[in-house]
């Protein structure tokens, strides 16, 4: 089936240095993982581990206090080290030794064809995978008991160095198909892929085809451009479509297999490669002689525009899908940014060269390069944000805590990510992804 | 360079908490971040690369685009001085711009002393690193006043521009009009002899040594003065474009208002929508003026288009109605505030004949119909969504 073309032309792409080449590192575990609950946006963990437990993967290692059915299981087999808790005892991660020897909890091979919506959703809570599937409004992991209006699916990974997943699916489209189809039974499924995409021909779900730039592969743009969500309703989006194969390969096997690809990017690493990791597993073998450790570098667990920093001895996050090494920047004493030409910083502007270079690859740092002002210049968010809102209104109603306002600019459509590229842009240099995020918070509480 | 680095933090303590100079930390701050770019890298939960355009760059290129009418209009200054005095022909070219460049360096440092001084003071006081917008602001009062305005009358303006339209209302970004037309409004209002007339547009006395002391009760009048008492102006076309004729002291050359356009336009920090519809509701508003002949003033002696070429027209549209804070935020919107300051412009000056130059009070009314334009293009959006949920 030719997918429906949805051509946008908002956006921008970055282009950096390290983007990963289409090989695989082999890698062997140190047999160290942890589950860490604060992926899974908006869950209240309740540990039901203890140290010292054994566990099989797949059994679960925390629940979600306010929906306790939903569990998140464990990606391996072994023993449970620790319960690493925060300030008031937030529970930073679960850390698991994995066994030398893999056992698995067996949930049984499903034909999913012939499974009814509520049989898949038990299905997946069972087996600790529900947590993995987003929602819109808040951009939360969602909740099972409601129905969606409908289910969204992007395969389009288009953020900066971003692993491409065409790559990773390749071998493995029958559990993609599998997941897919998993999914239908529970509401009407979109799929979006990119314009050269060898998914378009899946079945039981509606394909669309986005051209455009970054983000076009952001799932809440596609579902503004698809059905936009409106006061009330409830759509499950899942951004990151690796979720898709685990789903698959729960009813395929009856196994949890959180194994994923990711791509170990930046301009610091040494080789940029594609690695398979499962969920959860400590970076450091990974990391170690893959860059120059005399520098000074930030590790990101994810892309340069939504991930967060990490350490070397940090874990692979639920959602991330690179592990991106650029430098941190913090030692640079640029001198006289304002009127200098900085041929090696890249801008949308025009008083900077960027435009010249055309598809010229960035070594960016992580500094901010500029001081926090008040919202000047008009239009910049408009320009990166391809979704029928105004940005800057929507912002100034969260930061003016103006909930009605908030609403009618369309603040259930909106996810933290899709504001990540106006906060690059910014000349103000406002951090939109926590305004956002504080204020999809605040909006949740306010209508539970 | 790494001297200066080194310098700059072992006396950075100095104005931290508890350091003896931490009174004055925001000066400092304001110091170290226009010597090097800031070294702060962006904190967890945001992105981890930012675009390198920031504050500072944008007002610099936008000072950058103010140089050429600043530069021309320093050379006016002179020219217009020893063109009073018949003695253009024996002045070279260095003398006359050396003249008006010593006629015009008090204005432009007036008004950054008193402006960032009441910034730097303000930033201090609150507690906040020194916003950069008033760099603009800082060039463009000095170039919209006539020369015979006193530095006196200019510090008040200023002070004035930037307590009560800028910082009360929580400095650059959040004010409401224009700063630079503000401390224009105020003198045009408090002291009118000195910001209209035939006295105030030629330098009238030499520096220190340089042109020419002109004779008391000299008066020149600007083209746009003349057509307002319906007198034909006594300048050609060409000179009114090329901005050879008596005026306020940057906004008189077309052409380098054009050069300064084509910087902001190119770098998109002014936005072409505004700037364009400015003209366009200019020429639609002349052009009906001069086609119906209605009103006698201005429209006899002058073609329509001429309209751009006088006064503050072009300089208003090019620098001042394209200011991202006090102009329309929507792109719609922006076409609309535009083509009202524009239209404005021509009205005031047509059928008004107290006040020639129309522009100044079109972009205050601009500034203030700009957040209900802004208004009625963002209901479109809310009522679309509210008609979605209802279907």
């Amino acid at each position: 089936m030719e997918g429906n073309l949805v051509k946008l032309s908002k956006g921008l792409d970055i282009h950096l240095q390290g983007k990963a080449e289409e090989k695989k590192i082999q890698l062997k575990s140190n047999g160290r993982y942890a589950l860490v609950p604060d992926d899974f946006e908006g869950v209240t963990p309740k540990v039901v581990v203890k140290e010292g437990d054994k566990v099989k993967a797949g059994d679960a290692l925390f629940i979600n206090k306010q929906y306790p059915e939903v569990k998140f299981a464990s990606p391996v087999s072994g023993t449970v080290r620790e319960v690493v808790r925060g300030e008031r005892r937030k529970v930073l991660c679960i850390k698991v030794d994995a066994d030398a020897q893999q056992e698995f909890t067996d949930f049984g091979k499903r034909d999913v064809g012939t499974m009814s919506g509520e049989q898949v959703i038990n299905a997946l809570l069972e087996a600790g995978l529900f947590g993995y599937i987003n929602q819109l409004p808040y951009a939360v992991s969602t909740n099972p008991s409601v129905q969606p209006k409908a289910i969204f699916v992007s395969a389009l990974r288009d953020k900066p160095l971003a692993a491409d997943f065409e790559y990773e699916v390749k071998g493995q489209e029958q559990d993609f198909q599998t997941g897919l189809t998993a999914l239908s039974k529970i509401a009407k499924t979109y799929l979006g892929v990119g314009v050269n995409s060898a998914l378009k021909g899946m079945k039981d779900a509606e394909v669309y085809v986005f051209d455009g730039k970054c983000p076009a592969g952001n799932v809440g743009v596609q579902v503004n451009h698809i059905d936009p969500v409106n006061k009330g309703e409830v759509v499950w989006t899942i951004g990151d479509p690796t979720v898709v194969l685990f789903i698959g390969r729960l009813f395929n096997t009856g196994k949890v297999d959180l194994k994923r690809t990711v791509a170990l990017c930046g301009s610091e690493v040494t080789n940029p490669a594609y690695v398979d990791m499962l969920v959860g597993e400590e970076l450091s073998t990974l990391l170690s002689n893959s860059y120059d450790a005399s520098k000074s570098v930030r590790i990101i667990n994810g892309n340069v525009l939504t991930g967060k920093p990490t350490t070397k001895d940090g874990f692979l996050g639920a959602h991330t899908s690179e592990i991106t090494v650029i430098p941190e920047g913090n030692e640079a004493d640029e001198m006289l940014g304002w009127i200098l030409p900085r041929f090696k910083q890249f801008s949308v502007n025009r008083s900077y060269f960027s435009w010249l270079c055309g598809k010229k690859q960035y070594a960016l740092d992580a500094r901010v390069k500029g001081g926090e002002r008040h919202m000047i210049m008009s239009g910049e968010y408009d320009r990166v944000l391809p979704m029928d809102i105004y940005g800057e209104y929507l912002i100034k109603a969260i930061i003016a805590g103006d909930i009605d306002r908030q609403e009618a600019l369309g603040i259930y459509e909106v996810a933290p990510e899709d504001f990540a590229l106006a906060e690059f842009v910014d000349s103000s240099k406002l951090e939109l992804q926590r305004i956002v995020r504080e204020g999809l918070n605040i909006l949740r509480k306010e209508n539970a | 360079m790494k001297a200066l680095r080194n310098y700059l933090n072992k006396i950075k303590p100095n104005f931290e908490e508890g350091g003896k100079l931490h009174a004055f930390r925001s000066v400092f701050d304001g110091f170290e971040t226009f010597l090097y770019v800031p070294n702060d890298t962006s904190k967890a939960g945001g992105v981890n690369i930012h675009d390198a355009i920031d504050s500072k760059r944008i007002m610099s290129m936008v000072v950058i685009a103010l140089m050429p009418a600043m530069l021309f209009g320093m050379y006016n200054i002179g020219y217009q001085n020893y063109l009073a005095a018949g003695t253009l022909a024996s002045a070279g070219f260095f003398e006359i711009f050396c003249y008006g460049f010593l006629a015009v360096l008090p204005k432009i440092l007036v008004s950054y002393i008193i402006g960032l001084g009441i910034e730097f003071a303000w930033a201090q006081w609150k507690g906040e690193e020194i916003q950069e917008g008033y760099l603009v602001s800082g060039i463009i009062i000095p170039l919209i006043i006539p020369i015979g305005c006193p530095l006196w009358m200019l510090a008040l303006a200023c002070a004035f521009s930037v307590i009560f339209c800028k910082e009360i209302f929580g400095g650059t970004g959040m004010n409401i009009f224009n700063p630079a037309i503000a401390a224009r409004m105020f003198l045009f209002f408090a002291y009118p002899s000195k910001m209209t007339g035939d006295t105030v547009w030629v330098a009238q006395s030499s520096i220190f040594g340089l042109g020419n002391d002109l004779p008391d009760g000299f008066t020149a009048a600007t083209p746009l003065g003349q057509i307002g008492q319906g007198i034909t102006p006594d300048t050609s076309v060409l000179d009114m474009a090329l901005g050879f004729i008596p005026g306020s002291i940057g906004e008189t050359s077309l052409i380098a208002i054009a050069i300064g356009a084509v910087i902001l336009l190119w770098t998109g920090i002014a936005s072409w929508r505004t700037m364009m519809s400015v003209f366009v509701g200019g020429a639609v508003l002349a052009y009906i003026f001069d086609a119906t002949g209605q009103f006698t003033i201005g429209c006899q002696t002058v073609a329509w288009w001429q309209h751009f070429v006088m006064g503050g027209f072009a300089f208003g549209a090019v620098f001042m109605a394209t200011d991202p804070v006090t102009s329309c935020r929507t792109t719609t919107g922006q076409y609309i505030y535009g083509f009202l300051i524009g239209a404005m412009a021509i009205i005031i000056r047509v059928m008004n004949a107290g006040y020639p130059e129309g522009m100044m009070l079109a972009i205050f009314f601009g500034n203030m119909f700009a957040p209900t334009i802004d208004h009625f293009v963002v209901e479109r959006n809310i009522s679309k969504r509210q008609k979605r949920l209802k279907n």
